[in-house]
């Protein structure tokens, strides 16, 4: 991206003046190395989303943000009905709710190491991964709905868990008012046989090792310490969300004119939220995040499950769940008061900071937990929402590395098998279908998440808790 | 770009697909002497990204329409059928016939199940995008392309 076309205001924090049809300024959160490596599409994407209807303070990018759908990935915005604001379905984006959710296993690394070949196998065959896996759960019609209206309260009804485990989740792990009727029967069909799996791509299982603790206190709150082991689990709703995704990009697409509304590119589609498309999708994409809760709620059972076979004693806590691809009706100051606002956050993850009320009573004190997804090579991160990310970016942070190399690139400088024994030879064991998954998902394919990291830290976003290292990671 | 495959059963036909680099995701590219041909080298490079199209064996056929109020919108449909077909079928599709009719599409997609072993799917699709969508004539043939998110 051209600095030059950019207003610094601080290291960490660049503008895009308001120009033509944009409402609001651009912000974009970063180190310079980092600004300057996004793509110029970054910057359009910012400013696109800067001229829709009802948009809030500014259009903002983190650290992380990179060319997508319309909004940027890595995109935050914020609209308010009561002055025409919008929904957009590509400002969620086709993975719905797609997240991380971290365990802590109360084992420490000496007792995970000695079994880790078993612990790779156990989870590996327990948890479906890669194209064309099915679950071994098989929902009807009435199952889904009650799924899509339930969450993971649903699963833990089924089995799945406890109910400790809903405290630990955005939205006590349902998200309300989601109306499953505005699913479609063919997003239902894509669902029917893929609950509890994995996915492809860049979803992944790990098991990781806290690797180092920047901040003693809050990873002491949160209950982490070095050498301590996690499981990270990062996957979303799978086909339901796709074809959610799919269905209302198209019709939306074709109704924004219907609404006075110009796009200034066709994957803006979107709708005023008080109309009757706006309110469908809201109702279908609640359906949707439920749907991805559901299935982190079965994956962490079927986790559960491998390292009791293992390692009976492992406790398996939640420690969070974050979803990075929601639109949420939140409230937050605007033109100095607090009022709702539909918060679309594409790529980029929650971050409240401490005494926020939607945070459960452990937490409150402290803050959220922010799950940051590394690749399988290098590292991801915890960190904390702060008070000063309400100002700075509706409380919203990073959600990953992104890549820095396309899949095809990827794939002609590395083979699957060439990348599998690299990592083996620093310790790390991969399990996956597919050699050529792990090829174009090789760790060289993506950005340096610390600096990612980092950079969120110094703007303010979210601060540094720990670092995990992967010891076993299971691939689509 | 990448490399372009000829379709050698064409012989000299223009017909060829290729992939275009997007920052996490791939483009897709059908070209083709018709609108027909290029929406069906897309859908040859729709599979491409998940697996060879040569590895894929052409037992079982599926039928697939879709109408759509423009070109490009209508190939945004027609990948995105098959993208559906492949998620509920478990399959990957290795050839396709397409007839374009105005506004609708009726189409025959020949495949077979996935078979982790021998086609090493990468990754499944979640769906095609209008991003980078563009669908015209040219002094060259048709061409047809989009980005699909994976």
């Amino acid at each position: 991206m051209d600095l030059s076309s950019l207003d610094k205001k601080s290291d960490h924090e660049w503008w895009i003046p308001p120009a033509g049809a944009m409402r609001v300024p651009g912000v974009i959160y970063g180190s310079e190395t980092l600004v300057r490596d996004m793509d110029e599409k970054v910057r359009e994407q910012v400013a696109n989303v800067a001229t829709l209807p009802g948009i809030q303070r500014a259009s903002y990018a983190m650290p992380d943000a990179h060319w997508g759908y319309g909004f940027p990935i890595g995109g935050v915005a914020a609209f308010d009905p009561r002055e025409g604001g919008i929904v957009s379905a590509g400002g969620v984006g086709f993975d719905i709710s797609c997240g991380v959710r971290t365990l802590r296993t109360g084992l420490r690394t000496d007792v995970v190491e000695s079994v880790a070949r078993t612990l790779a196998h156990e989870l590996s065959r327990r948890v479906p991964a890669g194209v064309g896996s099915h679950g071994r759960i098989h929902l009807e019609d009435d199952e889904i709905d009650a799924m899509l209206a339930g969450g993971a309260a649903w699963a833990v009804q089924h089995g799945y868990g406890s109910e400790a485990d809903l405290d630990r989740i955005e939205e006590r792990g349902c998200a309300a008012d989601a109306v499953p009727a505005a699913v479609s029967p063919r997003a239902r069909r894509r669902q029917q046989d893929e609950m509890g799996t994995l996915g492809s791509g860049n979803h992944y299982l790990e098991v990781q090792r806290v690797a180092e603790v920047f901040d003693e206190a809050v990873a002491r709150a949160f209950g982490l310490a070095v050498d301590d082991i996690v499981v990270s689990i990062h996957c979303g709703s799978r086909g339901l969300g796709h074809q959610i995704g799919t269905e209302f990009l198209r019709d939306m697409a074709v109704a924004a004119p219907r609404f006075g509304i110009v796009l200034p590119d066709r994957e803006l589609a979107c709708a005023p939220v008080d109309s009757e498309i706006g309110q469908r999708y809201l109702g279908a994409m609640r359906a949707g995040i439920n749907c991805a809760l559901a299935n982190r709620q079965i994956i962490t059972h079927l986790v559960r499950q491998a390292f009791h076979h293992v390692v009976p004693q492992a406790t398996l806590d939640v420690l969070y769940d974050v979803s990075h691809n929601t639109c949420k009706l939140e409230s937050h100051v605007c033109d100095g008061a607090a009022k709702p606002v539909f918060i679309h956050r594409k790529g980029a993850t929650r971050a409240l900071g401490p005494g926020h009320p939607d945070l459960p009573e452990t937490l409150r004190p402290i803050g959220q937990p922010v799950l940051i997804g590394g690749t399988m090579g290098t590292a991801s991160y915890v960190l904390v929402g702060t008070p000063v990310a309400e100002r700075l970016s509706f409380s919203s942070s990073c959600h990953g590395a992104g890549r820095a190399m396309s899949r095809h690139q990827a794939l002609r400088t590395w083979h699957g098998r060439q990348v599998v024994d690299e990592l083996a030879a620093r310790g790390i064991i991969v399990r996956s279908p597919s050699s050529r998954g792990v090829a174009e998902e090789a760790p060289g394919a993506y950005k340096d998440v610390g600096a990612v990291v980092d950079a969120a830290d110094a703007a303010g976003l979210s601060r540094k808790v720990a670092r995990l290292v992967p010891l076993v990671c299971v691939k689509g | 770009m990448t490399k372009a495959l000829e379709r050698d059963e064409h012989g000299v036909s223009a017909a060829r697909w290729e992939h275009f680099p997007h920052d996490a995701d791939v483009g897709v590219v059908g070209l083709g002497s018709t609108k027909a041909e290029a929406f069906e080298q897309a859908a040859l490079a729709l599979t491409a990204v998940v697996t060879d199209p040569r590895q894929v064996r052409t037992t079982e056929i599926v039928a697939v329409e879709c109408r759509a109020a423009d070109d490009e919108l209508l190939l945004v449909e027609w990948l995105n059928a098959l993208v559906f077909e492949m998620a509920v079928r478990g399959m990957v599709f290795g050839d396709f016939s397409v007839e374009i009719d105005d506004t609708t599409l009726r189409a025959t997609a020949r495949g077979e199940r996935v078979d982790v072993g021998r086609h090493e799917p990468a990754v499944e699709i979640k769906g095609a995008t209008m991003t980078a969508l563009r669908v015209a004539s040219g002094p060259d043939g048709w061409r047809a392309q989009c980005v699909v998110d994976v």
